[in-house]
C-alpha cells in the first residue's frame, strides 16, 4: 500500500472508536449528540477554515463557467508562457498581463480559469466515488458484521487481497488497460477512475461498519427491538446504522481527499482526465493533467506546475483539517491533541 | 505461534494468486496485442507481429489449453510457475532482458545494491530512517512539553505531512531549491555522493516522519496517565527513568508496528518521487513501462511490489505478539 493508503487506512481505524461515547453524551441534558458535535466543530478554528475553503471550492467548481475570466480552451496565440500577472521579466522575457492573473500555459491558455475548471473534475472525484463507497461498504458490513456466515468470511478474505494489492498500483494498472476501451472513454476517463477508486475503497468501510456492528449487536437497544419482533432489515438500517454514522463519517471526510490526490498522481503520470477540446463539456481540464503539463515547463515557468500543486495542496489539507475536527466533535476521547 | 505464522505463511500463495490473476486479466482486457498499442508509433507488420508472439508464447490458450498436448501450457499457468521459479518473463521493450533482471540485476561488476531493487530499497531506508530519527524525538518533546510551541510545531508539521501528498511537497521543494534557489540539480547524475539521496529521500519520508511523530505523541500522551507511571513517580524514581523504563517501552509498541507496512508504502510508493529526481530505481522503470506499454514489466512490479507489502503486513502480525504480551495471536 502506498503512505496515503496506510495513513488513510489509520483514520478509518481510529474512526471507529470515534462513535462509543454516544452514551456519555445522552445521559446529560436532553441535547442531541449531533448537537454537541456541531457546537464542537465550530469551536475548532481549524476545521472551520477548511469547511470555509470547502464551501468555496464547491462553489468554484460548480459556478465554474461564471467565474473564469477566460475560455479554459481558448488559444491566445502570442501570449504563451505569460508568467502571474505581478511578476516582471520584461528584462529577459514576458511580463505578466492583468488579463491574465495567474499566466498562460503553452498553448496560451488562461491558467488562472483551467484552474477553476479543474476544480469541478477534483470535486466529482472526491465525491462520486465516496458516495458509492459509502453505499456499498454500508449495505455489506452490515449484513457481514449482522449474519456474519458466508459474507463476513468472504468479506475478510477479499480484504486481505484488496489491502495486499499496493492501491496506487492498481489504479495505474487499470487505467492503463482499460483506458482505450468504450469504458475507458465514459465521461472523459472520469467513469473508469470513479470505479477504480470504489473498487479499492469499499472493502474498507465495509470492514468498518462490520466491526461497529458487531459491537452495537449485543447491546440493549438491539436486543430490545429484536425481543419487539422488529424485522432485520430495520434493526440493520434503523437501529444499528443511525448509531454507526459517526465512524462513518469521518472515513468519508477522508476518502474525499484521497481521491483527489489519486485522481492528481494519475493525471501527473499522464492516466488521468482526456483532454477535452470541446468547450461544451462538462470535464475540460484536471488539476492533475495541468500538473502533467507543467512538468515539462518547470526550468523557466514554475508557476504552470506551482499553481495546480497549491490548489490540491489546499484543498486536501481542507478536508483534512475538517476529518480532524469531525473525529475530534465525534468522540473527544480520540481527540489528537489530548 | 509457530502454527499461526505457518498459516499465515500459507495465506500468502492465494493473496498473491489473485493478485496476479486480477493483473492478468486487467492486461488482457485492454484491446489490440502489445505491440500495436500505441497508435503513435511505428505500427509493427503482421509477419513479425506472429513472430514476436510465437517467441513470447502469446499465441498460447490465456488460461487452459484445449487444442490438445499439455492442457497447462498456457499464457497464465506458464507465467505463474515460472513467477514461482523466480522468473517473470522478458521485457516486451528492452530487447533481450528478463524482468527479474531488470528489477534485480547490478550493472556489471557491480554489487547487488547497485541494482534497481537496490538502489529503491537503499532510498527507502534511508527516507524511514529519517523518518524515524527525526518523528520519535519530535513526537516525545511534543508530548512532554504538551501546549508549548514544541507541541504546537509539531501538530502543525504533521498535519502538514500526512494531509498533503509527498510529490505535491516534491514540487514545492524542486521549484524552491532547483530553480529558484538554484542550489540542486534536479536531474542527478552521480548518485555516489551521500548529499545527492538527502533531498529525494527526505521528501519521501516525509509523511512517515509526520504519521510516526503523531502517533508517538498521542501514544505517550496516553502512557503518561496510566497508573504505573503514577506508581513510579511515588516511589521516587527520577524522571529519566521513567521516561527510557516505564514509559517509552510501552508508547513505542504502535510506532514499532506501523514500521514494517511503512518500509513497504516507502519502497513501493516511490515511484513519483524517484522519475521526478530520474532516480535508478524501480520506481522510475515502472513509470517507463506504463509509457511505453510494457506488459510483462507492468506485471512483474505488481506482483513484486505485493510481496513486498503482504510480508511486511505478517512481519507486523508476528512482531506485535513478541513486543506486546498481553496482544495474544489466535
Amino acid at each position: 500500500m502506498t503512505a496515503t493508503a496506510t495513513q488513510a487506512n489509520q483514520k478509518i481505524k481510529s474512526a471507529a472508536d470515534a462513535k462509543q461515547s454516544a452514551d456519555d453524551v445522552f445521559s446529560r441534558a436532553p441535547r442531541s449528540l449531533w448537537h454537541d458535535a456541531w457546537t464542537r466543530l465550530l469551536s475548532n478554528k481549524a476545521a472551520v477554515v477548511g469547511g470555509v475553503m470547502i464551501l468555496l471550492f464547491v462553489f468554484v467548481a460548480i459556478f465554474a463557467p461564471l467565474i473564469a475570466p477566460h475560455n479554459p480552451l481558448e488559444l491566445n496565440s502570442g501570449k504563451g508562457f505569460l508568467p502571474p500577472a505581478w511578476v516582471d521579466r520584461s528584462a529577459t522575457g514576458k511580463a505578466g498581463d492583468p488579463n491574465f492573473l495567474l499566466g498562460t500555459d503553452n498553448l496560451g491558455r488562461d491558467v488562472l480559469s483551467r484552474l477553476i475548471y479543474g476544480a469541478r473534475v477534483s470535486l466529482v472525484v472526491g465525491i462520486v466515488p465516496t458516495i458509492i463507497i459509502l453505499f456499498v461498504g454500508i449495505v455489506v458490513g452490515l449484513f457481514a458484521g449482522y449474519k456474519g456466515g458466508k459474507v463476513d468470511n468472504g468479506l475478510m478474505r477479499l480484504t486481505d487481497i484488496v489491502y495486499a494489492f499496493p492501491d496506487l498500483l492498481f489504479f495505474i494498472i487499470v487505467m492503463t488497460a482499460l483506458r482505450n476501451t468504450a469504458i475507458g472513454q465514459l465521461l472523459n476517463g472520469l467513469f473508469l477512475l470513479f470505479v477504480a477508486l470504489a473498487i479499492v475503497n469499499w472493502v474498507g468501510v465495509a470492514r468498518l461498519v462490520r466491526g461497529q456492528t458487531l459491537s452495537h449487536k449485543e447491546k440493549e437497544f438491539v436486543l430490545a427491538a429484536r425481543a419487539t419482533g422488529v424485522p432485520t432489515s430495520r434493526i440493520m438500517y434503523n437501529h444499528i446504522l443511525p448509531n454507526s454514522l459517526g465512524p462513518i463519517i469521518v472515513a468519508a471526510a477522508f476518502l474525499i481527499p484521497g481521491a483527489i490526490i489519486t485522481e492528481a498522481i494519475l493525471g501527473y503520470l499522464g492516466l488521468g482526465l482526456r483532454p477535452a477540446t470541446d468547450p461544451t463539456d462538462i470535464f475540460i481540464t484536471s488539476w492533475g493533467a495541468m500538473l502533467l503539463d507543467g512538468q515539462s515547463a518547470i526550468n523557466n515557468q514554475p508557476w504552470l506546475l506551482l499553481a495546480p500543486a497549491i490548489c490540491v495542496a489546499i484543498v486536501v489539507l481542507s478536508f483534512n483539517f475538517v476529518g480532524d475536527g469531525l473525529r475530534d466533535a465525534l468522540d473527544p476521547r480520540t481527540r489528537v491533541d489530548g | 505461534m509457530t502454527t499461526y505464522i505457518i498459516r499465515r505463511l500459507l495465506w500468502l500463495v492465494p493473496v498473491l494468486f489473485f493478485v496476479a490473476l486480477i493483473t492478468f486479466l486487467l492486461m488482457h482486457s485492454a484491446p489490440g496485442g502489445p505491440w500495436d498499442r500505441d497508435p503513435s508509433a511505428r505500427q509493427v507488420d503482421a509477419t513479425t507481429q506472429k513472430t514476436l508472439n510465437q517467441r513470447f508464447g502469446l499465441d498460447k490458450a490465456l488460461f487452459l489449453n484445449l487444442d490438445g498436448g499439455n492442457p497447462f501450457d498456457s499464457q497464465f499457468i506458464n507465467y505463474i510457475t515460472g513467477a514461482i521459479r523466480g522468473d517473470l518473463g522478458p521485457s516486451y521493450r528492452q530487447r533481450g532482458v528478463d524482468v527479474q533482471d531488470i528489477l534485480f540485476k547490478p550493472p556489471k561488476n557491480k554489487p547487488f545494491w547497485e541494482s534497481r531493487f537496490g538502489y529503491s530499497a537503499r532510498l527507502g531506508l534511508l527516507a524511514m530512517g529519517l523518518a524515524v530519527v527525526f518523528g520519535i524525538p519530535l513526537g516525545i518533546v511534543a508530548a512532554l512539553r504538551r501546549n508549548s510551541w514544541v507541541d504546537y510545531s509539531a501538530l502543525f508539521v504533521s498535519t502538514m505531512g500526512i494531509s498533503v501528498p509527498s510529490f505535491v511537497l516534491g514540487i514545492f521543494l524542486i521549484i524552491i531549491l532547483a530553480t529558484q534557489l538554484n542550489v540542486l540539480t534536479i536531474i542527478q547524475k552521480d548518485w555516489s555522493s551521500p548529499a545527492a539521496w538527502l533531498v529525494p529521500a527526505s521528501i519521501l519520508g516525509f509523511g512517515t516522519f509526520a504519521y510516526i511523530t503523531r502517533l508517538t505523541r498521542s501514544s505517550m500522551l496516553e502512557v503518561m496517565s496510566q497508573d504505573y507511571v503514577r506508581t513510579a513517580r511515588a516511589k521516587g524514581l527520577g524522571p529519566r527513568l521513567i521516561i527510557s523504563r516505564h514509559m517509552l517501552r510501552n508508547a513505542l509498541i504502535p510506532v514499532a508496528t506501523i514500521l514494517g507496512p511503512a518500509l513497504a508504502a516507502l519502497v513501493t510508493g516511490a515511484f513519483i518521487i524517484e522519475s521526478m529526481f530520474a532516480f535508478p530505481g524501480m520506481g522510475r522503470e515502472y513509470v517507463k513501462s506504463i509509457g511505453n506499454r510494457d506488459y510483462s514489466m507492468i506485471m512483474g512490479t505488481t506482483l513484486f511490489f505485493a510481496f513486498l507489502v503482504v510480508l511486511s503486513n505478517l512481519a507486523v502480525d508476528i512482531v506485535y505478539g513478541f513486543l506486546d504480551p498481553r496482544i495474544k495471536v489466535e
